[in-house]
């Protein structure tokens, strides 16, 4: 069944893709960084996610600061957020198999979501308003939310930010040699702890930028908001190669593009959507199990 | 100090199980067990089942699976729709009508309960010929992937599966005997699986895959034995759970139910049968009797109010508190045996008895 | 550390344990035999945690201002036990399973989310208790159970509301549905407008569906809009359907929303903001047009102590709580057969209107209320009655 397809829906639906992808390339790049030093899969990635949303909600209405003052501050409280779930739920567990430690990150995924239940409560709140950000622009027939024009931006300095971070700074070639190989980083002189409670601060931080964004796009929290968004964005990350940060971005953009234009050309697959992008994670571990940027390691002995 | 004798365990042994015999044909007549506390040792049964099929594969096995949500929900639906009687179900089938193959299907409750767990098979065996040349995390990834996929498919089949709105008076056959019964069978075909040479072998996998594959090992033949074993178990649980339940929807398969299975057999130790059964007692029990949290309590002298959700909040952090300081589980990767019982009250007894020439020495 | 850190958890485990003799004692010695003690037991069997919390706490705000209210029937107190189902289905059959045989409460109230009442229904039918739902709408939690009631409509009749109110008063001919298809409230609710609204000769020009936690619409909605259809229909939860709507003003199309009574709840305003302006919903109820002298008892009760609007649901748990004492008082006693004998025949006038039962155990209201969503504000629109 496809539809009479116009060429102004197209358009539509590609800015659409651009928009959502850009949200999902900025968790995923906390998902592809963790797992870049600590060969770990943060589970608890998408409830770091759903606590910064409530920070920016309770730092406007009860602390009533202006949005950009509560946008900052929730964005430094994240990142410590990050680095005090490390400290307390990893680093005990370093010399651990891998497996306890992705045992630990789905275990402080549990304690954070039942947390929010109790502290903030099952019932939604809105995300605040930023008209700001939420009025609607019209260019020829096509409308768009201003926000879906700051996007791209905020994903592409964000992601330009901390590649020079990367391969520009001291900090940023620690990072690199831990992820290389730890041991060795470690022989070096690179205060490893240092390394990963860094890591997880901007990754953190980034979350709650794409946090940031998401609420102003879907006005909705609870603290299991962040579970769909989290699983989304770890799709794209492995569809790009996890641990590869380019390549989280990329595969966050394909997967944006992906679940529009089958809801466009495909309607009547829509309640499929879902399996789609997992069909797509399957076919990408199959045939290229680094994923579309990442590269080939071989087995150690 | 001496253990014990390997006479005296088999004796010891021999009278727990005779005595479990006697409780759980007292609990079955009602005599022992209330309802309540029944159907709670009918989901520790279940949940028991559940994490040794997840234990088979990820503990024995060394294969990090999470797609125990979907092989269950296949169990489910399978024993559902076999043992739903035709009528009931027509009048369930209200948003699109029910598929008439479907609807004629009958079966007893232990050919459903099979049926279903042949049915998870049948699915991880397709599942399982591109997936398990993964490893670590992308087998985990790839796995939850399925699990989902299963769901979301189960979601829409709606002839088949009467899609979200779900299946409901599933007879209420599986009673305290049948649950306690399956676990017990399942524990005791585990027990030998690990002694036989396949048994072995899965843990040589475990160990050290390459070590083993030099050995000569087939390790795709082995890992798609356990993987369908593992789902097979699974299958069964999910094929229980739906006649203790009563109703079922796909919703309740998320992948998140696989994390709980899991949490579960992390508390009872990977790599321990005996770990399994006990962690999911644990499990279910204390969640149950945390249930004085949500309802306001007396802690010493103030008077807590209510706090929906207090309840799971202690019970993840008690949980966090395991994974974090007692990180092999209660049984780590070995069996129960009276001796972890025997040893330490010997050593307290030995050392009232001789106190002077043990003190200072507490760092067993 | 490791020791201090075993010693914090036994001393935690140690205050538990002290805290459960103190709040478990305390509720054993009410306990005992249901119908020979003092008190009356309600069960209140309601999602307090998980997804559908919101709803679950506007019921039991509802129920417990009731409560206050009536207090106590045949001359003993009420006493309401709450059990927390969690918004899951192997929960609910616990938490069923532990008002009732445990606690021994005498009828039940509940639950929020038909799924969770159809998980706890076996429970209540084999051990003969009475469970009173309040906005439980899926056609199959009383389907074969003879003691499962509800005080709500259900999806038929909304169904034909809104298809009627589409056809005639809004004058539609051509609408399109986008539907949550994983929630079998809103499939139903699908089905039957759209049987309803073909017999009335209208066409649906497309139907389109969304999963819950779904928060990008712009695919659905183009689809639909492509027809240009003369309103959008969208039966699901509030949260999507808030940004569903937030997203179709977006595109710039005004077109004319409709919704069931899941949309009624203070969050479909609060998220959705100016975009749910002129949404159209059926109800239960609304404080601006009072049914009878119940609904003006109940409207100063809640904003008297909750400070703001009542919601429908918390009126279902209102009427659920009065019909039940009703109930209670009508039959003389708590047994079983005797209460359902009195609701067989009692008419109780509810705060969303006079609710008496037919022999499924469905409240026979012909009578549903349309809103329509103003200045951030569900405005009363018309009071709807069929045969």
């Amino acid at each position: 069944m496809i539809q009479n397809l116009t060429t102004e829906m197209f358009i539509q639906s590609v800015a659409n893709a651009i928009s959502v992808g850009s949200l999902y390339a900025m968790v995923a790049i906390g998902y592809t960084m963790v797992y870049g030093i600590l060969r770990l899969i943060n589970f608890a990635h998408s409830d770091i996610f759903m606590m910064s949303m409530y920070f920016v909600f309770y730092l406007i209405t009860i602390f009533a600061l202006p949005w950009p003052i509560a946008f900052i501050a929730a964005v430094l409280a994240t990142g410590v957020l990050g680095i005090v779930v490390e400290a307390a739920a990893y680093r005990p567990l370093r010399e651990a198999p891998r497996i306890s430690v992705l045992i630990s990150s789905i275990g402080v995924s549990y304690l954070m979501e039942n947390f929010g239940v109790v502290v903030f409560s099952g019932i939604q709140k809105q995300f605040p308003p930023v008209p700001a950000f939420q009025s609607v622009v019209v260019i020829g027939s096509i409308y768009f939310q201003k926000l879906s024009l700051y996007m791209p931006v905020v994903t592409a300095i964000s992601v330009v930010g901390l590649l020079y971070l990367i391969d520009k700074t001291k900090i940023g070639m620690a990072m690199r040699a831990t992820s290389k190989d730890y041991e060795t980083a470690k022989l070096m002189g690179i205060n490893i702890n240092t390394v990963i409670s860094t890591t997880f601060a901007i990754g953190s931080m980034l979350a709650c930028v794409g946090a940031i964004m998401w609420g102003l796009k879907y006005p909705k929290i609870e603290p299991y908001v962040g579970i769909m968004p989290g699983l989304k964005c770890f799709i794209a990350a492995v569809i790009g190669g996890i641990g590869n940060i380019k390549g989280a971005v990329v595969g966050a953009y394909l997967l944006g593009f992906m679940e529009i234009m089958i809801v466009l050309f495909i309607p009547a697959l829509s309640s499929y959507k879902d399996a789609f992008a997992f069909i797509m994670l399957i076919a990408i571990l199959l045939l290229r199990p680094a994923g579309i940027l990442g590269e080939k390691k071989a087995d150690k002995v | 100090m001496k253990d014990l004798s390997k006479n005296a365990s088999r004796i010891l042994t021999a009278v727990a199980l005779a005595g479990f015999a006697v409780f759980l044909w007292l609990a079955y007549k009602g005599i022992a067990l209330g309802p309540y506390e029944a159907r709670i040792v009918r989901l520790s049964g279940i949940y028991a089942i559940a994490a040794l099929s997840m234990n088979l594969i990820n503990g024995f096995t060394g294969q990090f699976s999470l797609g125990q949500a979907g092989f269950m929900a296949l169990g489910a639906y399978t024993t559902s729709l076999l043992v739903i009687p035709p009528e009931a179900k027509e009048s369930l089938y209200w948003v699109e009508p029910i598929n008439p193959f479907v609807r004629n299907l009958q079966a007893p409750f232990l050919v459903a309960l099979i049926a279903g767990g042949l049915m998870a098979s049948f699915f991880a065996f397709f599942i399982g010929f591109p997936v398990l040349r993964l490893k670590g995390d992308y087998l985990a990834i790839a796995t939850l992937g399925f699990s989902e996929i299963i769901r979301i498919f189960i979601t829409n089949l709606i002839p088949i599966t009467n899609g979200p709105v779900g299946l409901k008076n599933i007879p209420s056959t599986a009673n305290i005997l049948w649950t306690s019964l399956s676990c017990a069978a399942i524990v005791v075909l585990l027990l030998r699986l690990m002694k036989t040479s396949y048994g072995r072998t899965f843990k040589a996998i475990r160990d050290d895959e390459v070590a083993a594959e030099a050995m000569g090992i087939s390790l795709f033949k082995h890992k798609l034995m356990s993987f369908l074993l593992s789902a097979f178990i699974a299958g069964i649980s999910g094929g229980l759970l739906a006649s203790v339940v009563g109703a079922i929807t796909p919703a309740y398969f998320r992948f998140t139910l696989a994390y709980e299975i899991l949490l579960i057999v992390v508390l009872g130790g990977q790599g321990s049968i005996t770990g399994s059964v006990v962690g999911a007692i644990i499990l279910s029990v204390s969640k149950e009797w945390l249930r004085f949290l949500d309802s306001g309590f007396n802690l010493l002298f103030f008077r807590v109010p209510e706090i929906a959700g207090l309840r799971m909040l202690v019970f993840s952090l008690l949980l966090m508190a395991i994974i974090l300081f007692y990180r092999r589980g209660l049984f780590g990767s070995r069996e129960f045996s009276w001796n972890s019982i025997y040893r330490p009250i010997a050593f307290l007894i030995n050392k009232i008895r001789k106190p002077k020439k043990e003190a200072g020495d507490d760092s067993a | 550390m490791k020791k201090a850190i075993s010693l914090a958890l036994a001393l935690t485990l140690a205050v538990s344990f002290a805290a459960c003799g103190g709040g478990g004692g305390g509720g054993n010695s009410q306990g005992g035999g249901g119908s020979e003690s003092d008190v009356i037991k309600i069960g209140v069997f309601e999602p307090l945690t998980g997804g559908n919390a919101g709803g679950g706490e506007l019921e039991v705000r509802g129920i417990e201002l009731a409560h206050e209210k009536y207090g106590e029937v045949l001359g003993k107190k009420i006493e309401l036990v709450k059990a927390d189902n969690k918004s899951d289905a192997v929960e609910a059959s616990v938490a069923a399973s532990r008002l009732v045989e445990s606690e021994k409460v005498d009828i039940v109230i509940g639950s929020w989310g038909s799924t969770l009442s159809n998980a706890g229904g076996p429970i209540f039918k084999e051990n003969k208790i009475v469970c009173m739902g309040a906005s439980c709408t899926n056609p199959n939690v009383t389907n074969s159970n003879e003691y499962y009631y509800r005080v709500c409509f259900i999806d038929p009749f909304q169904g034909t509301v809104l298809a009627n109110y589409a056809f005639n008063d809004l004058g539609a001919k051509n609408v399109a549905i986008i539907f949550e298809s994983s929630n079998d409230y809103a499939v139903g609710l699908k089905n039957f407008f759209e049987e309803a609204f073909k017999e009335l000769g209208g066409t649906i020009s497309s139907t389109s569906t969304y999963q819950l936690d779904d928060t990008d619409f712009s695919s659905q909605l183009q689809a639909a809009l492509a027809n240009n259809p003369d309103c959008i229909f969208a039966p699901g939860n509030f949260t999507e359907a808030a940004l569903m709507m937030q997203q179709a003003r977006q595109t710039g199309s005004d077109i004319q929303f409709l919704g069931g009574d899941t949309f009624e709840v203070p969050e479909l305003i609060t998220i959705g903001g100016d975009a749910v302006e002129g949404c159209a919903i059926t109800s239960f109820f609304d404080p601006a047009a009072p049914i009878n002298d119940t609904t003006t008892e109940f409207i100063e009760a809640y904003r008297a102590k909750y400070n703001e609007e009542p919601a429908a649901f918390a009126a279902l748990g209102y009427d659920a709580y009065v019909t039940v004492y009703k109930a209670i008082e009508a039959a003389g006693s708590v047994d079983s057969d005797a209460i359902r004998d009195a609701l067989s025949t009692i008419v109780v006038p509810g705060a969303t209107g006079n609710i008496r039962f037919n022999d499924k155990g469905d409240a026979i209201i012909n009578l549903a209320v349309l809103k329509v969503v103003k200045d951030g504000k569900f405005e009363y629109l018309s009071t709807v009655t069929i045969d």
